[in-house]
């Protein structure tokens, strides 16, 4: 499987993303840069966490209205399977890849610790190698991580079974507890946590693993 | 704004912050009257946060060279040799006055300054610490203080993207009107790919490179070289603002052009901007610099010489370049949206030029400017020792559980988890060991299990009772940090921060606290390969605690015998590594439960710290340790309390007979200690090596349970312990204390 991560001015975990996909998978992923209009073929995009223009205006926002968004909103719609991780997951949302928007953490403060996540669905290429239900660990590193979406917006969600991951000890004041969700076709997930950042025992844990794994043996 | 040609009044040389010795000395130099660029550009380059003139006689006594040392003290950062063909660069650099006026930008441009002077070198940053230091926690200041710069290390360092991974947080009176921030940044670089200052050949392109030329933070470093008074409020001009969003940029475009071996020289612009880094690049290496600040990217427009010559805007650099590589080089900038400008050329008539609007509005001798600026051998006065306290002059508590839960959970000893789930301690996914134990571990990227450890580490009640010790311990307690997680110290940077150095008192712990840093760095084999000296930290004639941070850096070749503080089993044996203690003159505990600050501080002994920890280190490499600790603040009670609440669970712990002092065994600091756990079937050949080793061995008791029990003593649940000591540092912030 082949796989690209696309950097913009500001991203900040490409090195930890590229990383994590080559430690699970063998192969080491294309790393594009914003400016490239010509995204290559590939079976996976993954735009990684940071502060894409340094998150000023809004997170993700500058980022949402770049050319190259366009090229990956072609590859979605052909099914190609889009992850977008923390300011990746912004940036989505910001392009209308995904519903909701990512504000403030109900705390005011950035975070970084380890939280706990329920894998609510094991129908997509991202979560099929968890058990459904199944309690996981993942850290978080956000300021910007508090989910918000309307009512009707959410409905949909839970009835298209479209939430992918909860937290278990809400630690930005997300809606429901919303970790990371799905798209309609279901091969485009946006999450706030860093499954990367747990991928092997050095991490003091690997539960980020079968999301990788999941995503490379598909 | 002043014209060039303004006259040089006495009133305009001392707002400068120049004596009318050190104004003379530039009349002689130049044998007329200073343009006002020129006396700007002399106040930058001749104040004591550039100069060091006050420091320069003392710090050439400390030790600077080892085995592994590529790089002391004298450029942008230190560089160690870490094996493999690699190398660590390293230092650690005060913001302190900036971080009073503002606390959000101070600190933030303070990591942003420590993290280009490593990316400077050709590192990419891998590791950043920070020792702060506030006020008293009932301070009204402190909170917003706090708040403030635990915010703005934050805000930088997570949008640079660097982990954050420990430091020192520590409140105390003397610094209500001067609070310490101290940032330090590794990073990790080809040992035969380092970058230098030092710019070489003549007629070669001076490059401008980052982000734009604005009015802030104009005087900034004449500004830290002086003491505070009421009027601080209206310094806050010269506060710069940060933009880590730019720096990251920054960093990965000078890695790219490095790569491409168009760089000569490289200097960032940090404090006194360009009029530093210029000098800098041009007196090492024996050359002139000219520059036209017409060419310089600017952010405002009608900017005088003076204002250009020494605004410390940030996210700045500046570069000699190979001519025939310039198209190379501008290309990677421009693609990263970054400042390229070509800003004047080397010269070899060892002149110092500025050229605005056609004139020459400066014109000086490099060299005076630079390497040989003035220098003092300031008066000082050493205080007379303490007494040693005797423990028998110490009230024992009445109650042993009360006063180590009020220990646990007093503003210097409780969890700091409130600052560092604020720092991303994780990104980059090699952090080994999270914030909170004796040392942070970060793995070497592209190895499986070679590994750096990093502490931050000074006591600066044990500096202001005696300025050698205290020196000695601030060197000793970062070597048994690193030493407690199983690394090997390999050298050190130093970040001291004292009071007015005109003042003789000032002075002589200045020169105590470098002759006990010293020593305990040749004792130890532990160099120091950058520093940082902070001088006038002064308010309203108060002085700090003199407060030497020392920032040290090991080296683990095998993270899967790294150690770390919490207990692990049930059933674990728990020994003292060290002599028993006996020394509370300045310990936490007689300030925290009988509110004095008195006696003498421990006395370390460098020749038994040595055997104590190359012990420890040896036994945890051998994979025979399950956990281990250093005793510091607090003493053993506060070491085994640590422990238990890092694993959850608790200890079993009875003192050995004959023990006359129970309060001194159990809260006394004496220096060269450990507490270790092993598994029963180990503990003989702990005891064994020990032996041979001649240091002394404590069986203590066994882990397990839900307590940590001192029989006849104290009996205290592991959750109560945990509750106190997490509890104070988010109550505080909450404003409910």
């Amino acid at each position: 499987m082949k796989s690209a991560v696309v950097v913009f001015p500001g991203s900040n975990r490409e090195r930890d993303m590229v990383a994590a996909l080559e430690k699970v998978g063998g192969h080491r992923p294309a790393v594009v840069w914003h400016g490239d209009h010509d995204l290559p073929k590939v079976d996976l995009i993954v735009i990684p966490g940071g502060f894409s223009y340094g998150d000023y205006l809004r997170s993700g926002a500058i980022a949402a209205r770049e050319p190259i968004m366009d090229a990956i909103r072609r590859e979605a719609e052909r099914g190609v399977a889009v992850l977008g991780v923390c300011n990746g997951f912004q940036i989505l949302c910001e392009a209308g890849l995904l519903p909701g928007v990512l504000m403030r953490n109900a705390g005011l403060k950035f975070i970084c610790k380890e939280v706990k996540l329920r894998v609510e669905t094991t129908d997509s290429a991202f979560t099929a190698r968890y058990d459904k239900g199944a309690v996981i660990r993942s850290p978080v590193a956000h300021g910007d991580g508090n989910y918000r979406a309307d009512d009707e917006t959410l409905a949909r969600l839970k009835g298209e079974d479209r939430i992918a991951f909860r937290y278990v000890g809400n630690p930005n004041g997300s809606i429901d507890d919303i970790a990371g969700i799905l798209s309609e076709k279901r091969n485009v997930l946006g999450m706030m946590p860093h499954p990367e950042n747990l991928i092997e025992p050095l991490n003091g844990g690997l539960d980020g693993r079968p999301l990788f794994e999941s995503l490379l043996a598909a | 704004m002043l014209p060039n040609d303004t006259p040089i009044t006495p009133e305009l040389v001392a707002s400068h912050g120049l004596k009318p010795d050190e104004y003379q000395r530039i009349l002689d130099l130049i044998g007329r009257t200073p343009t006002l660029t020129e006396l700007g550009i002399f106040s930058a380059m001749w104040n004591e946060h550039c100069s060091y003139k006050s420091s320069k006689k003392w710090l050439r006594t400390l030790p600077t060279t080892g085995p592994r040392v590529i790089c002391g003290p004298g450029e942008n950062a230190g560089v160690v040799d870490i094996d493999d063909g690699e190398a660590i660069v390293f230092k650690m650099e005060s913001h302190n006055h900036p971080s009073f006026i503002e606390p959000y930008q101070g600190a933030a441009t303070g990591v942003g300054g420590i993290l280009r002077d490593v990316f400077t070198m050709g590192a990419r940053p891998i590791a950043a610490m920070n020792a702060l230091r506030f006020g008293a926690a009932d301070h009204p200041k402190t909170r917003h203080l706090v708040s403030g710069v635990v915010s703005g290390v934050g805000g930088y360092g997570n949008s640079f993207g660097v982990p954050t991974v420990g430091g020192e947080v520590n409140f105390h009176p003397r610094y209500n009107g001067n609070i310490l921030v101290n940032a330090f940044a590794a990073g990790l670089a080809r040992a035969d790919r380092i970058f230098y200052s030092k710019a070489e050949g003549v007629g070669l392109p001076v490059v401008y490179l980052g982000s734009k030329t604005g009015r802030d933070g104009v005087g900034g470093a004449t500004m830290a070289s002086a003491e505070f008074d009421e009027s601080i409020e209206e310094k806050r001009p010269t506060v710069q603002v940060g933009d880590p969003f730019s720096e990251k940029l920054l960093l990965e475009a000078c890695l790219e052009l490095m790569a491409t071996g168009a760089v000569i020289a490289i200097q960032d612009m940090g404090a006194a901007g360009l009029t530093c880094s210029a000098v800098e690049m041009g007196a090492k290496g024996d050359l002139g610099i000219e520059l036209d600040l017409d060419k310089v990217p600017c952010r405002e427009e009608g900017m005088s010489a003076y204002e250009m010559m020494l605004s410390e805007s940030q996210e700045r650099m500046l570069m000699v370049l190979r001519p025939e590589q310039e198209a190379e080089a501008e290309a990677i900038f421009r693609k990263f949206g970054l400042d390229f400008a070509i800003v004047g050329y080397t010269t070899d008539d060892l002149r110092f030029r500025i050229l605005r609007h056609g004139d020459v509005v400066a014109d000086l001798p490099i060299k005076d400017l630079g390497d040989q600026a003035p220098e003092y051998d300031r008066p000082f006065a050493r205080k007379p020792p303490l007494a040693k306290l005797a423990a028998e002059d110490v009230a024992e508590p009445n109650d042993y559980a009360a006063a180590l839960l009020k220990i646990v959970g007093s503003p210097d000893m409780a969890s700091r988890r409130w600052v560092w789930e604020q720092y991303d301690h994780l990104i980059q996914g090699n952090t080994a060991q999270r914030p909170g134990g004796d040392a942070a571990v970060v793995r070497v990227e592209g190895h499986e299990k070679k590994a750096l450890a990093f502490s931050l580490d000074v006591s600066p009640r044990y500096c202001e009772a005696d300025p050698f010790e205290g020196g000695k311990q601030a060197i000793a307690e970062c070597w048994r940090n690193l030493t407690a997680v199983g690394a090997e110290p390999l050298a050190a940077t130093d970040n001291l921060n004292f009071g007015n150095p005109e003042k003789p008192e000032i002075m002589g712990q200045f020169v105590g606290a470098i002759e006990g840093i010293g020593a305990a760095c040749r004792a130890l084999d532990f160099p120091i390969v950058s520093g940082n000296v902070s001088l006038y930290n002064e308010t309203s004639g108060v002085g700090i605690l003199p407060t030497p941070a020392i920032g040290g850096v090991g080296l683990l070749p095998d993270l899967s015998v790294m150690a770390t503080v919490a207990f692990k089993q049930a059933g674990d044996v728990v020994l003292l590594i060290g002599e028993a203690g006996t020394h509370l003159g300045q310990s936490i505990y007689l300030r925290e439960i009988l509110g004095r600050e008195e006696g003498a501080p421990p006395p370390v002994d460098l020749t038994t710290e040595r055997r104590a920890g190359d012990l420890v280190r040896g036994l945890i490499r051998g994979g025979e340790v399950t956990a281990c600790h250093d005793v510091s603040d607090g003493g053993l009670a506060a070491t085994l309390a640590e422990m238990a609440m890092a694993g959850g669970i608790g200890a079993a712990i009875r003192l050995p007979e004959g023990i006359a002092a129970k309060h001194a065994y159990l809260f006394g600091e004496d220096q060269a200690r450990y507490v270790m756990t092993a598994r029963p079937d180990g503990v003989t050949a702990i005891e064994a090596a020990a032996a041979a080793a001649g240091v002394a061995v404590t069986r203590l008791g066994t882990v397990g349970g839900t307590d940590l029990a001192i029989a006849d003593i104290a009996a205290i649940s592991v959750a109560k312990l945990t509750e106190a000591h997490e509890n104070w540092f988010p109550a505080f912030m909450a404003g409910e204390l």
